[in-house]
């Protein structure tokens, strides 16, 4: 078997279980912790895709920033583990859930009625535009408009964040 | 990808971790000497000549040691910080350059570098520092206690903050060598001459920020003992411990090493001159890569003496001093110098 | 190449299994006299005067947030650090507008104070 498809099958494992974890912990310290291991089997998954600066940035932004605020706030925040709530029962309850497990019922089958063979039919050129060379050569030339739009996202971010902390501080003192 | 591949990368990994143990066994002595040597005494002396073996002493004695967990820890999370910290530190060990290839076996060629051609070695050992906040912080928190918990946050708030910097200073070097392969930089400063030339700047902040990365003084207020009773690992005992400050110097190792690679020319011995054409000697043979092994430790063991110099010769930093220096001297300054050698490339070439 | 990289894998997996077996290794070889004095929480000798639970201040949110934000910008300037001599002046300006203004953020927060006493 092809390196490919061993390295899709450990990774997609380990997603699909980090991802399973993530959901049924009590505990959200657990369930962040989880959730970071998602984050690294889906960094492996890019690498089996020849993304390599994606999946490097994977790790780097969203394993390593975004899921630290998630653990900050969680820590801060001081909650308890979650108490079962009591259960009213509610037909939109049941019946959306029977809809959505019968949804993934046929996602499923269709998927596996397609035999997948865990490889994938990449193109000669995947490693060449997976390089961080070549995400700097498009960045700047055909998605300039895009790159600098997101420097203004990222600056509206900034000022959100200021004004929700500061008025935070400001009502409780 | 044969089993044979395999097999020799995982030799490489036992090798490492080896040299990673014996590197950091011998580091607590040396600092515990040096300590000495700064503060007018002797230091460990009885266990072997010179204390030498005073550090497979302290290990035998930490895994003899009952592993106390206080009962309001939560046991998973206590146990799973260590193993973070230390796996962190192990995995930047792979992608360090340590020079060329030794042996040849099949048809490739293999050094104690595992994995010389990965083209993007320096986000990976950003994420891989990124990723060893989690460590900090989740043995502050499991051991469910004030000063652990305090000291937790506070420390991983420290690293956060001086991780930027040390992404800036880095995209200094990058952008005179035009690739994130550390073995091409290290050819683009055999070719050029050792990059602490062109980036003394960016030299400073990235010590610095190393410094901060690895908690040590004086930076080390998160764990510093007057303060708060040992912080983030007031809880841990025995071998628990043991990980967590092997943790802190085989990272120590790590950073002196990504410093000489970056920095200081990795295998290269002399910048400016050919060693190889000097000695007589074909570049890639076995003596000159075996010296350009050696120069190379040389230089991480030499960044490594300078990082515990420090540690016993200044004062500590106050947290709100290190937050703002991090946030407010550093930021701005990596800024100031991406933009000043930009510029000096785009005149100069 | 994804064969690169399976060195990196390898040495996650062995940096894992080397904390676990150490740890284990400790659990079966030192003793184990548990007292209530030991499994207490360490507050200098004291009883832990409530519990470590509490809630703290909103500073360390902000510094994560602002961390985010900061690295995603330094994410962007790798690629262009990358290409640097092939983008030019063109690309410099590209880059010099972007760090403007997420400087010119930064000016903002350090201006309202949200770095005060970190």
């Amino acid at each position: 078997m092809e390196v490919q498809v061993i390295l899709f099958a450990i990774f997609a494992v380990g997603a699909i279980g980090s991802a399973i974890v993530t959901v049924t912990r009590k505990n959200p310290v657990a369930s962040a912790m989880a959730l970071v291991g998602h984050f690294f089997m889906l960094s492996g998954l890019y690498l089996t895709l020849e993304a390599q600066f994606v999946a490097a940035v994977q790790v780097l932004v969203y394993a390593g920033a975004i899921m630290v605020l998630v653990v900050f706030v969680i820590m801060l925040l001081n909650l308890g583990t979650e108490q079962q709530l009591a259960e009213r029962s509610s037909y939109l309850r049941g019946t959306l859930g029977t809809l959505f497990a019968a949804l993934f019922v046929i996602l499923l089958a269709l998927a596996i009625t397609s035999n997948p063979s865990g490889a994938n039919q990449l193109s000669s050129k995947a490693v060449e535009i997976g390089t961080t060379e070549s995400i700097g050569q498009s960045l700047f030339t055909q998605y300039l408009f895009p790159f600098e739009a997101v420097s203004l996202l990222l600056l509206a971010a900034l000022i959100g964040a200021v004004i929700l902390a500061k008025r935070h501080v400001q009502e409780g003192a | 990808m044969d089993p044979i591949q395999l097999l020799i990368i995982c030799a490489q990994a036992g090798m490492l971790v080896n040299l990673m143990l014996i590197a950091a066994a011998y580091m607590v002595l040396a600092e515990r000497k040096v300590a000495a040597w700064i503060q007018g005494r002797v230091g460990p002396n009885r266990v072997g000549p010179w204390g030498l073996f005073q550090s497979f002493a302290d290990v035998f004695k930490l895994y003899l040691k009952e592993d106390v967990v206080p009962a309001a820890a939560d046991y998973k999370f206590h146990a799973l910080a260590p193993i973070i910290s230390i796996a962190v530190a192990i995995t930047i060990y792979a992608v360090i350059p340590w020079s060329g290839p030794l042996v040849t076996i099949d048809g490739h060629s293999y050094g104690l570098a595992m994995a010389p051609q990965m083209n993007v070695a320096i986000l990976i050992i950003l994420a891989m520092t990124s990723v060893g906040v989690y460590g900090v912080a989740l043995a502050g928190w499991s051991s469910n206690n004030k000063y652990s918990l305090m000291g937790g946050l506070r420390s991983a708030a420290q690293m956060i903050s001086y991780e930027l910097s040390m992404g800036l200073a880095v995209i200094g070097v990058v952008l005179i060598s035009g690739s994130l392969n550390l073995v091409e930089i290290i050819n683009s400063q055999i070719a050029n001459g050792w990059n602490i030339m062109y980036q003394p700047v960016a030299f400073l902040i990235f010590f610095v920020t190393s410094l901060a990365e690895t908690n040590r003084a004086p930076f080390d207020l998160p764990e510093a003992e007057p303060e708060l009773v040992g912080g983030y690992h007031t809880e841990y005992t025995g071998m628990k411990f043991g990980l967590l400050y092997l943790a802190e110097y085989a990272s120590m190792l790590a950073a002196g090493a990504i410093m000489a690679t970056l920095f200081l020319g990795g295998w290269d011995m002399i910048p400016f001159v050919d060693e190889a054409a000097l000695l007589g000697l074909a570049p890639d043979s076995i003596p000159m890569v075996v010296l350009g092994h050696i120069t190379f430790v040389s230089k991480a063991l030499l960044m490594v003496f300078v990082f515990i110099w420090i540690r016993w010769s200044l004062p500590r930093f106050r947290y709100d001093q290190l937050m703002n220096l991090g946030w407010k001297v550093l930021l701005p300054l990596a800024l100031a110098n991406i933009a000043v050698t930009g510029i000096c490339l785009l005149l100069f070439g | 190449m994804v064969t690169t990289y399976v060195p990196l894998m390898i040495m996650i997996l062995i940096g894992v299994i080397f904390g676990v077996s150490n740890i284990v290794l400790a659990e079966i070889l030192g003793p184990r006299r548990r007292n209530k004095a030991k499994l207490s929480t360490y507050e200098s000798g004291m009883e832990p005067i409530k519990s470590a639970r509490e809630r703290f201040t909103v500073k360390f949110y902000l510094v994560a947030v602002m961390f985010i934000l900061f690295d995603i910008e330094v994410i962007f300037m790798y690629p262009w650090a990358v290409q640097f001599k092939e983008l030019g002046m063109y690309g410099f300006t590209a880059m010099i507008l972007f760090m403007v203004l997420l400087f010119s953020g930064y000016l903002y927060v350090i201006k309202k104070g949200a770095l005060r006493w970190d």
